[in-house]
């Protein structure tokens, strides 16, 4: 539990000495969602439609734009490795960086939702089921991520490969998250989608940091 | 280049000794060097005589369906690519399972030699289902759960193989490529339930080798044929591959440079 601390508490600050880090991702979301109705034209009725689903395919790439560098600086100033070859568990170590990541990506996301939810239209009463589904889905989507970034740690420019590792393993967060604010037009209950977006982010907890933790180890030792 | 003279260990008093020695006897490159090149022969001449038999059955003789017309005669191809990709994903997350947990060489070489060859079932499935649903469906591609989910898994096999060409370092590649493998693998059924709930347009399954099937003996024999031509066919190529991948890694061992 130690380690879980210390690790989430330098990642925190760490972050906070870089803030470009944090604000960067939450402005290219704000950002891309603003060009929406510019897009797809100002018709209410349509960017309602499709709110819930730009919101969340935008929370899953800015979370794939966040997560590049994650473990890489820590794996160019050698504090990886030492992480690594220490004695304590490397899954509480992973965890709590992931904790931290989401802190400063995923939370913010998740309440900057209502600003993109009104400049798209989306019904007032649907806002908070929307923030809901967010703050289940992206703790899933961080750790999966960082499957993806812990593999390519050692990797040259490797962000196109990182987006073709872990979009494909987004998809099941990214149908259940819609699922809950789309439910309403098909009639359908929310319980579901929101226990299996629960059930998605247990699984995750439990299972994402040996992963990550068995591809460190490797991106460690190349 | 120790491995290749660490089998029978004096395990065949043991019960299932068989069992264990093979295990050993697969994990030197050597001895399956040997005897992949027999067994390439035996399914290689297993895949021809039943994919000969199995398509000039399907496409010529089997008789037309009362609703779709001839253009069902596609699933000849398509049903066993499905199969095979699916189950060589499978494949791949169980050699990735061996190669972290023994480090056996041969584990790599099998994901290795396995992705493309999924890679390109699965695209085949994806090409001949488009082509099937131009005219039954309307579209060349309707996203549903089979669909999007064989499309997921294609991704995925692309993942693996552009994974492999970026990490320098051979044995860190073969590591990285089981631990996505296997991530691949735990997320499959979550990904084909998840799209299944979410949407469906693609029929259920009619087609299984142990049930009694939903169609008729003159439809289901040229497919099951086919079925299993295939995998002789997946096994043949993946044995193949194999092969190339021994004598290109053991470049350096004696027992190859006298070949």
């Amino acid at each position: 539990m130690t380690v879980f601390v210390s690790s989430l508490a330098r990642d925190w600050r760490a972050n906070l000495r870089q803030p470009s880090q944090i604000i960067n991702p939450l402005a290219f979301f704000l950002l891309v969602v603003s060009l929406f109705p510019l897009g797809v034209g100002p018709e209410p009725l349509v960017l309602a439609r499709i709110a819930p689903g730009v919101v969340w395919v935008l929370a899953l790439l800015a979370a794939l734009l966040s997560v590049e560098g994650l473990y890489r600086q820590d794996y160019d100033d050698g504090s990886l490795e030492q992480l690594v070859i220490g004695a304590r568990p490397l899954y509480f170590a992973v965890l709590g960086k992931a904790t931290s990541q989401w802190l400063v990506t995923g939370a913010p996301l998740t309440l900057l939702a209502p600003i993109a939810g009104f400049m798209l239209y989306l019904p007032t009463e649907q806002v908070g089921w929307l923030m809901l589904s967010l703050a289940l889905g992206t703790p899933t989507i961080t750790l999966l991520a960082g499957i993806g970034a812990a593999l390519t740690v050692g990797v040259n420019r490797g962000g196109t490969l990182l987006a073709l590792i872990i979009l494909p393993l987004f998809v099941p967060v990214l149908i259940f998250g819609t699922a809950v604010t789309e439910t309403l037009l098909l009639g359908a209950s929310r319980e579901f989608p929101l226990l299996i977006l629960c059930a998605l982010l247990a699984a995750s907890i439990t299972l994402a940091p040996f992963a990550i933790a068995a591809a460190l180890k490797i991106g460690v030792e190349q | 280049m120790s491995s290749g003279r660490e089998t029978d260990s004096g395990a065949q008093r043991k019960p299932h000794g068989w069992l264990k020695t093979l295990w050993h006897k697969l994990g030197s490159p050597r001895w399956f060097y040997d005897i992949g090149g027999r067994w390439l022969y035996g399914f290689g001449a297993f895949a021809v005589v039943l994919l000969t038999i199995g398509t000039i059955w399907g496409l010529a003789v089997a008789p037309i369906d009362y609703q779709q017309g001839n253009s069902y005669r596609i699933m000849f191809v398509h049903v066993p690519t499905a199969i095979v990709a699916q189950s060589c994903f499978m494949l791949c997350g169980a050699a990735g399972m061996v190669l972290l947990v023994w480090r056996m060489k041969m584990a790599d070489m099998a994901l290795e030699a396995a992705v493309p060859i999924g890679l390109l079932m699965s695209a085949l499935a994806l090409a001949s289902g488009s082509i099937w649903g131009r005219p039954t469906w309307g579209a060349w591609w309707v996203s549903d759960a089979r669909t999007v989910s064989t499309l997921i898994m294609l991704f995925l096999y692309i993942a693996l193989y552009a994974l492999r060409g970026a990490i320098p370092r051979a044995e860190a590649a073969g590591r990285a490529c089981a631990v996505l493998a296997i991530v691949g693998l735990v997320n499959i059924p979550i990904i084909k339930y998840s799209v299944e709930w979410w949407n469906t347009l693609h029929q259920t399954s009619s087609f299984s080798v142990v049930e009694r099937p939903a169609m008729p003996a003159s439809m289901y024999l040229p497919l099951l044929l086919n079925v299993i031509g295939f995998y002789c066919f997946f096994a043949t190529v993946l044995i193949a591959r194999m092969r190339t991948l021994v004598l290109k890694k053991e470049s350096g061992a004696r027992w190859v440079q006298e070949l």
